[in-house]
């Protein structure tokens, strides 16, 4: 009798594609994706983008800039990238700090004049050349890499320099006599001719540089990272929300009440339009709550984006609106839809940015990313209530995700003739 | 003065089917025409065309003048399908709201139909609950209000006493005659011929795609069976015997009963006569005048169709 209710179990479930697909595929698609993110494909760790800018032009500069270009782990920018094909001049101070604002890079380095006089220091002299260091906050790993990397940098890169450093200062406040000098200079100047021909290890330790840490974005943040939360967490559960109200057109349908609606005198073309209304609306009010939310609970800063938060919001809702029209639209079922937005929408939400921050996962998955409704929304929320951006810096933004829309609200539109006429 | 429905010549295919194979029909105001058949014979093609629903390969629809599926006659047509074609988490004024905001009502006039709709099928009292909630005979009842709620002159109604209790049967039939009393013209498709003979004026059964029959009901008797009668007897004995004998003097053995078919009620004796010359014992013996089902059987025969 136990094998007759297994045998019955087990021939529902083989001819039930969405809950196969729920039980086997969605689990294995899952796993491949955090393991792509966090596991072993090391040889696509994503490198951290810092903006170099040498003001200082010294032969201590050079080396620790070079040394910066060895480093396998990050990809150092010292000039914008080429505009049409034209060379882009320089980074400076000021135009770094707007790339690090405009989000080019989470971490920008200033190496200031006179670096090269003094590269390190030793306490909290006078003297000490200070290395600027411009940071974006909603980036919570870039500027510690960056930091740590600046000192393993300073002792791998220059490790002559370091030496000479020491000695001036042994000079200065113990005294040398000249025979000890004379034997010194000796010294540094085998230890530079190992240095200009690789002979030397690139690891030393000791030393110090001293860096002057400054958050150029999100500064006055009370909790950097929930505004990102609320548009991530946001946003998929509006892609959740809006698939189970377009849903209602499949239970419509297999009721005959859609037959009766098409047989007054709304369209298909106006009975579509109302439903993405409607799903707009829904998610309008969805997000409004997550944000509104987010001001009482966790001092999010909504009241002063209201613009900003608007114009996001409802061209998120818009492209979510249509993306669950038109699964619906594809679905046969209920069951069938189920599945397939329980599949679409957790796979776009991991690699969109709505469980992680896309900066965590390797570079070629944060351009997948680009491919969905999430990675969008979530940069036009971060450029809203993050970097503070003027709404009219929403256009790459509003412009993808209402294409988007546009497009999946007309492939909707045509598969939905299987319900127009027969 | 227009036609409520005039279909000419309608054809229409899904593959290598004619599931309407050129149908020609009319409906007259005020007139109730019954549309019979058996399982997949057209029916539902043949009304779902006529609602818009189907674009036929060939032929013609007018509806009061208009061709089927274009704003007039969507205006001039109600359709009340088989299905309960509502909204189950709606009240009852709730769907016949919708419904009638869907076909263009507002206002007043909404108001107005809505709740003549609502006395119409003696749902005032439950106005305010929820479909879901309601029995099947309720549902029913709104399901056949929400095809009515912006007064159509020409209504379809696809078997609209599927599955209710005999009681709730009986008050969809004094709504229908009711809606008869105001002029509406029907179209009223049914398996239950019982419903065809009190309802339907006029009676056309559908068949392969095509009208096989047309007429009032006593025109269809007499065209199947002319003045000829029915005798149903059950015999005790060997089957095979008793269906040699049955096959050998004109009639039918069908479920253990015995069919003839005679001119004339004194023609029974004779063919017990027989019977008991042939050594059959009769168990018992009845005459009956053919009716809707007989001649339906006898167009249509007795083979299962789904």
């Amino acid at each position: 009798m136990i094998s007759a209710i297994i045998r019955t179990a087990m021939v529902s479930l083989r001819r039930d594609r969405g809950a196969l697909a729920l039980a086997f595929v969605v689990p294995v698609v899952f796993f491949s994706i955090f393991a792509v993110i966090f596991g072993g494909q090391r040889d696509t760790t994503p490198k951290v983008a810092v903006i170099l800018v040498d003001e200082d032009h010294s032969r201590a500069s050079q080396r620790l800039i070079e040394g910066f270009q060895r480093e396998g782990s990050l990809n150092v920018k010292t000039r914008p990238d080429a505009a049409r094909g034209v060379e882009q001049p320089e980074y400076t101070a000021a135009s770094a700090e707007t790339a690090v604002k405009s989000g080019i890079a989470p971490v920008a380095l200033i190496v200031p004049r006179g670096f090269g006089d003094n590269p390190i220091s030793f306490g909290a002299g006078a003297d000490r050349s200070r290395v600027q260091m411009l940071e974006d906050q909603s980036d919570m790993v870039a500027p510690q890499v960056v930091a740590g990397l600046l000192q393993k940098v300073a002792m791998t890169s220059m490790p002559d320099l370091m030496a000479e450093q020491g000695y001036q200062y042994f000079d200065r406040f113990a005294g040398l006599t000249p025979e000890q000098r004379e034997r010194i200079d000796r010294s540094m100047t085998t230890l530079r001719a190992l240095e200009q021909d690789g002979t030397i290890a690139r690891a030393a330790d000791g030393g110090l540089i001293s860096v002057a840490r400054r958050s150029v974005v999100g500064e006055k943040k009370n909790n950097p990272m929930v505004s990102f939360y609320a548009a991530a967490i946001g946003v998929m559960f509006l892609l959740f929300t809006s698939t189970g109200a377009a849903g209602s057109l499949l239970d419509e349908a297999e009721s005959g009440t859609l037959d009766r609606v098409l047989s007054s005198r709304v369209t298909m073309t106006r009975l579509l339009i109302g439903k993405l209304t409607y799903n707009t609306l829904l998610g309008f009010s969805q997000l409004t709550l997550m944000f509104v939310w987010g001001w009482a609970v966790f001092k999010l800063d909504f009241w002063s984006h209201i613009p900003g938060f608007v114009v996001m919001g409802v061209i998120t809702s818009i492209a979510v609106g249509a993306f669950g029209i038109l699964l619906a639209s594809v679905s046969s079922t209920r069951a069938q839809l189920g599945a397939l937005s329980t599949l679409l929408v957790l796979v776009m939400s991991a690699i969109g940015g709505s469980m992680f921050p896309r900066y965590l996962m390797p570079e070629k998955m944060q351009k997948a990313g680009l491919a969905t409704i999430n990675a969008w929304a979530i940069d036009g929320f971060t450029k809203v209530f993050w970097r503070d951006e003027p709404v009219s810096h929403l256009w790459p933004q509003v412009l993808v995700l209402a294409g988007v829309a546009v497009v999946l609200f007309a492939i909707a539109r045509r598969l939905a003739r299987r319900w127009e006429y027969a | 003065m227009l036609l409520p429905l005039h279909v000419e010549a309608l054809v229409k295919r899904f593959g290598r089917t004619r599931a309407v194979d050129g149908v020609t029909l009319e409906v007259r105001n005020g007139e109730c025409l019954g549309l019979l058949g058996p399982n997949g014979a057209g029916k539902s093609t043949l009304i779902r065309s006529i609602a818009g629903r189907v674009i036929p390969d060939s032929g013609r629809i007018a509806i009061f003048g208009a061709p089927a599926g274009s704003g007039a006659a969507r205006d001039s047509l109600g359709w009340i399908p088989q299905e309960l074609a509502l909204y189950p988490r709606l009240t009852c004024r709730e769907n016949l709201a919708s419904f009638g905001r869907y076909n263009g009502l507002g206002g007043e006039d909404l108001d107005r139909n809505v709740a003549q709709c609502l006395k119409w099928a003696t749902l005032s009292d439950r106005a305010g609950d929820l479909v879901k909630n309601l029995s099947g005979g309720m549902k029913r009842r709104l399901n056949m209000a929400a095809g009515l709620i912006h007064r159509p002159k020409l209504v379809l109604m696809d078997e609209p006493t599927v599955g209710v209790d005999p009681q709730s049967r009986n008050h969809i039939f004094e709504m229908i005659e009711q809606l008869r009393r105001e002029g509406v013209s029907i179209i009223y498709t049914t398996h239950y011929m019982e419903e065809a003979e009190r309802l339907c004026d006029r009676i056309a059964i559908i068949d392969h795609g095509k009208i096989i029959a047309d007429g009032t009901n006593t025109e269809l008797v007499r065209s199947a069976f002319g003045s000829r009668s029915e005798v149903i007897a059950h015999f005790t004995g060997a089957p095979e015997l008793i269906a040699t004998w049955v096959a050998g003097h004109g009639g039918q053995a069908v479920d253990g009963e015995a069919q003839f078919s005679i001119d004339h009620p004194s023609a029974i004796g004779a063919l017990l006569d027989a019977a008991a010359q042939a050594g059959l014992d009769v168990a018992d013996v009845a005459l009956r005048k053919p009716n809707l089902e007989s001649v339906f059987l006898q167009l249509t025969g007795r083979e299962l169709r789904d």
